[in-house]
């Protein structure tokens, strides 16, 4: 079965020049072992909102790609979300659910995709158009390359096995990266701005 | 309707003189006036949500995308998000301007209004958000902006309570 850490290191170079939102737990702690970028934001409680942090992103900056790393636990508290990311539609958002049918950091507890509820069924029925379930390691390279390359919303169902680093706890502290996530954004777009500039 | 059309623009206008590019809300009667300005503005993004804790990450998301936010909703939808206004908003320091139409207090007629009216502003003060109340027309401009200048400068949610004696026209 494919695994969430191996997902993310196949993918982790094309994450240059996204903005990048996780959520807490396994999928933080991965992503900043393969090396934290000042791109990358970590949402490391609020379960429920990395979707809603990536579409406030999105929607604001409709020329900047973003990438949300969400897990079944969090969005589980929030599938409402998936209406609201359907109903706006940014086509700069790629939205991947790492689906390991467990509230793994907790002690694993089985979550409701354990049982059937099947979590891409959810997105496409709330209206979101590009989506897709995948439980290999190509399927998943391939998936997310459609994503960042094509001009839609999509959300993207990983499924991974139940396994994660031994702690959570990372040497970077939350208001830290907080601070250098927005300033690393303000410095883009004052660039971007300025090369707007030049061109003209 | 007997919800203030004439107030509803005061506060419109002054949440566009604050800079207020990205609005979040949630329908609930006193805010339906807002809600259709918001919508006719061309430069005001306007997010609909399905629950109102949502508008708590989008809020952040619009914050460090550099877009200066407001949230619209009831006192219940306050009630909503109060996860995601701990966890992410207090946690990571995100100034967050909420608009919350104050239902259930004195001149509530619904019933189901009742019990929530008389939690917001213990839980208000038991969360450390400073609030203040939109009341008099002539001051919501001022109490805005004076809102919004703290948020920015504490990083950190500030609420302001919409009231009936602003909202509604209907005599008790």
């Amino acid at each position: 079965m494919m695994q969430r850490l191996e997902c993310l290191r196949a993918v982790y170079d094309r994450l240059e020049g996204c903005l990048v939102v996780t959520i807490m737990g396994a999928v933080a702690c991965e992503l900043q072992s393969l090396g934290h970028k000042p791109n990358f934001f970590y949402l490391q409680h609020a379960m429920g909102l990395g979707s809603s942090t990536g579409l406030g992103l999105a929607l604001c900056m409709p020329q900047q790609k973003v990438v949300v790393f969400d897990g079944d636990g969090s969005i589980l508290m929030n599938l409402g979300g998936y209406t609201t990311l359907a109903r706006y539609r940014p086509r700069n958002l790629v939205h991947v659910v790492f689906d390991n049918e467990s509230l793994l950091s907790v002690g694993g507890f089985p979550t409701a995709t354990s049982t059937g509820s099947d979590l891409e069924g959810v997105a496409r029925a709330s209206g979101i158009a590009c989506t897709k379930t995948v439980k290999t390691m190509e399927d998943f390279t391939h998936a997310f390359d459609d994503a960042l390359g094509t001009n839609d919303l999509t959300s993207i169902v990983a499924k991974v096995e139940a396994v994660g680093p031994k702690g959570y706890v990372t040497e970077l502290s939350l208001l830290e990266n907080r601070f250098q996530f927005k300033r690393y954004i303000e410095k883009s777009t004052t660039e971007t701005r300025r090369h707007g500039e030049e061109k003209k | 309707m007997p919800v203030s059309l004439n107030n509803s623009e005061v506060v419109y206008q002054a949440l566009k003189k604050c800079g207020i590019g990205l609005v979040s809300a949630l329908p609930e009667t006193w805010l339906v006036h807002l809600l259709r300005m918001a919508e006719d503005d061309p430069q005001m993004i306007l997010v609909r949500l399905a629950k109102e804790e949502e508008g708590v990450g989008i809020s952040a998301g619009a914050h460090f995308a550099g877009v200066k936010s407001a949230m619209l909703m009831q006192n219940h939808g306050f009630l909503a998000s109060i996860n995601g206004i701990v966890s992410f908003a207090q946690l990571y320091r995100i100034p967050l301007l909420m608009l919350i139409s104050y239902r259930g207090h004195f001149g509530e007629r619904d019933p189901w209004q009742t019990q929530g009216g008389g939690a917001t502003e213990p839980l208000l003060r038991a969360l450390g958000i400073p609030y203040s109340f939109l009341d008099d027309p002539a001051k919501v401009e001022k109490r805005i902006a004076e809102a919004q200048t703290w948020a920015y400068a504490s990083l950190h949610p500030v609420a302001l309570l919409l009231t009936r004696e602003l909202m509604w026209e209907e005599p008790a």
